[in-house]
């Protein structure tokens, strides 16, 4: 059986400058990789690639054995693949629950209904109650995305791409911003999630990434420097120099 | 809701017996208003709910006015000619225009809608067997399972059956799975693309939608009138839709028609006093724009929500 994700020699210039060079990784079904390494090392670069955000310069993205390379995010979405964002990116005039019951929707199956109610649409629905579960957020349902605080913002945030059911969550920063409370919250939230679906996590708290991973992949100047279990990066003394040992994040 | 749907049966019973207690003239007021105020829903449907602001929206009226001119005059009252060909092509106008218009967004969309529009003015100017700057003349209305409507009553139940059958059937849209993905689409379109939707699929349908009623107001519009000119196409005609939306309310439906009826009543009302009537639109606009910015449906919400 092959990996669930295959990223091969995956590139990407700006100009010059090579933000993601020949990254090339595996994660399994069911694993929780954590992507690390300090502030420009081209993680959320890594993720753009993958999910149809950027276009690559080279390489190529497999998916459930499906080349993905540089197709559009929706179809990307389509085959299983959601992802959260660093900045949160909801649908700020809508309810938590109309957050979830689209995001739910987007299989596209009745969504071109153009009579009937929406509420007679029954299985997104009942899928955004069983995520607001997950997530946190089932007494919060009737509210706009405006009067929930920064923390459930960023629960919700995680929601909306957990509501498409995806194979492969893509987290970025899930807890950017977050008070040590609010993290903590996150951090018991995704370890509930069920293991059928795996977690790429981009993540800059040390004790969250591990607590969650069960492998760590450190980025350097858009190259893989090491990669292994959470013991053997966290005593490897490349990792130590260029990223615990700055102070960056650790 | 049970007293919304009450309102609602009020309006439309007044909306039918105005012509047994009104003279000719506010009929024809009405029946204005009521065709503009069509227009102005699907122009409403598109910008307030999909989040897609057109300047060029005049040209799905004149090609519905038009069509229905040119199929009424050569092959007769029928209704195939006066309502169901123009409404065909104003979809297809909408299809091809939408196809290369939901690309770009914001400035863009209003700049390549606008240009679309234009080129209908130009070529309808010009072209000899289109009547050019004439436009086409005694244009006749349809005959409907045997009814002639050019009997005033007959007539104003005809248009007041489309405007109400464009209130329910846009209400029924706005509020079903496809409504909802315009909301979400004009709300966060790229979070949309995220989860997965193929925005521009539902953009193109909720243009040819749009388009499709605009094409039906403006078929309705050269039956009023019984005549069709360039005009239908020029930028002003989308212009007075923008303002009727957003001094009705954008995003509400009913303020399409509210900003219809208090445009064209002020016109009518106002231009037989001064010329500069205009003016006085301008002033209203930016009285609206400024200081009730959700248009009179707004302000109406708005008194209730205090009352409540």
């Amino acid at each position: 059986m092959t990996a669930l994700l295959e990223v091969d020699r995956l590139t990407r210039y700006f100009g010059a400058l090579g933000a993601v060079n020949g990254v090339t990784l595996a994660v399994e079904r069911r694993e929780r990789r954590a992507i690390i390494g300090p502030n420009g090392a081209g993680k959320t670069t890594l993720f753009n690639l993958i999910t149809g955000h950027l276009a690559p310069s080279g390489g190529r993205v497999v998916f459930d054995g499906h080349p993905i390379t540089g197709l559009p995010p929706h179809r990307v979405a389509r085959h299983g693949l959601a992802r959260s964002f660093q900045r949160t990116n909801l649908f700020s005039r809508l309810t938590v629950l109309e957050n979830l019951r689209l995001a739910a929707a987007a299989d596209g199956r009745g969504s071109y209904r153009l009579f009937g109610s929406v509420d007679r649409l029954t299985a997104p629905l009942a899928r955004a109650r069983e995520v607001a579960d997950a997530v946190g957020l089932s007494e919060r349902l009737d509210e706009t995305v405006a009067r929930l605080s920064y923390g459930e913002q960023r629960q919700l945030e995680v929601g909306v791409a957990l509501a498409t059911r995806p194979q492969l969550l893509l987290l970025d920063e899930p807890t950017a911003g977050m008070s040590p409370e609010e993290t903590r919250r996150m951090t018991r939230l995704l370890a509930a999630l069920g293991r059928d679906v795996t977690m790429l996590i981009i993540e800059h708290d040390m004790d969250v990434v591990f607590s969650l991973a069960d492998r760590i992949t450190v980025l350097h100047y858009g190259e893989v420097l090491v990669e292994g279990p959470p013991d053997a990066v966290r005593a490897d003394a490349r990792v130590y120099e260029v990223y615990l040992g700055t102070g960056d994040g650790a | 809701m049970t007293r919304r749907v009450l309102g609602v049966a009020a309006v439309v019973l007044a909306v039918l017996i105005f012509p047994r207690v009104a003279g000719t003239y506010p009929v024809k007021l009405l029946q204005e208003i009521l065709i503009w105020g069509m227009f102005a829903m699907s122009l409403d449907f598109l910008m307030g709910y999909a989040g897609m602001v057109s300047f060029g929206h005049s040209a799905f009226f004149g090609v519905g006015g038009y069509v229905a001119a040119l199929a009424l005059v050569a092959w007769g009252p029928g209704v195939a000619a006066g309502l169901l060909l123009p409404a065909a092509a104003a979809a297809l106008a909408a299809l091809v225009i939408g196809f290369f218009s939901i690309r770009v967004s914001g400035v863009y969309f209003i700049m390549l809608t606008l240009a679309f529009s234009q080129m209908f003015y130009a070529v309808t100017f010009q072209v000899g067997w289109l009547g050019a700057e004439d436009g086409i003349v005694g244009v006749p209305r349809p005959r409907l399972a045997g009814v002639d409507l050019n009997g005033l009553t007959a007539f104003h139940v005809y248009v007041a059956a489309f405007a109400l059958a464009t209130v329910l059937v846009l209400w029924r849209i706005v509020r079903s799975p496809f409504g909802h993905v315009l909301r979400g689409i004009h709300d966060n379109e790229a979070r949309m693309q995220a989860v997965g939707y193929a925005v521009d699929r539902y953009k193109l349908l909720a243009f040819v939608i749009a388009g499709t009623v605009a094409g039906v107001a403006g078929a309705l519009y050269a039956q009023f009138v019984g005549s069709i000119t360039p005009e239908a196409f020029l930028w002003r005609t989308s212009g007075e839709a923008l303002l009727m939306v957003i001094i009705g309310g954008t995003g509400t439906l009913g303020g399409g028609l509210l900003g219809a009826a208090a445009f064209i009543l002020l016109q009518s009302l106002v231009s037989s006093y001064t010329e500069r009537w205009m003016l006085l639109l301008g002033l209203t606009f930016i009285v609206f724009v400024l200081f009730a910015p959700g248009g009179i449906v707004g302000a109406l919400r708005g008194r209730i929500g205090l009352r409540a």
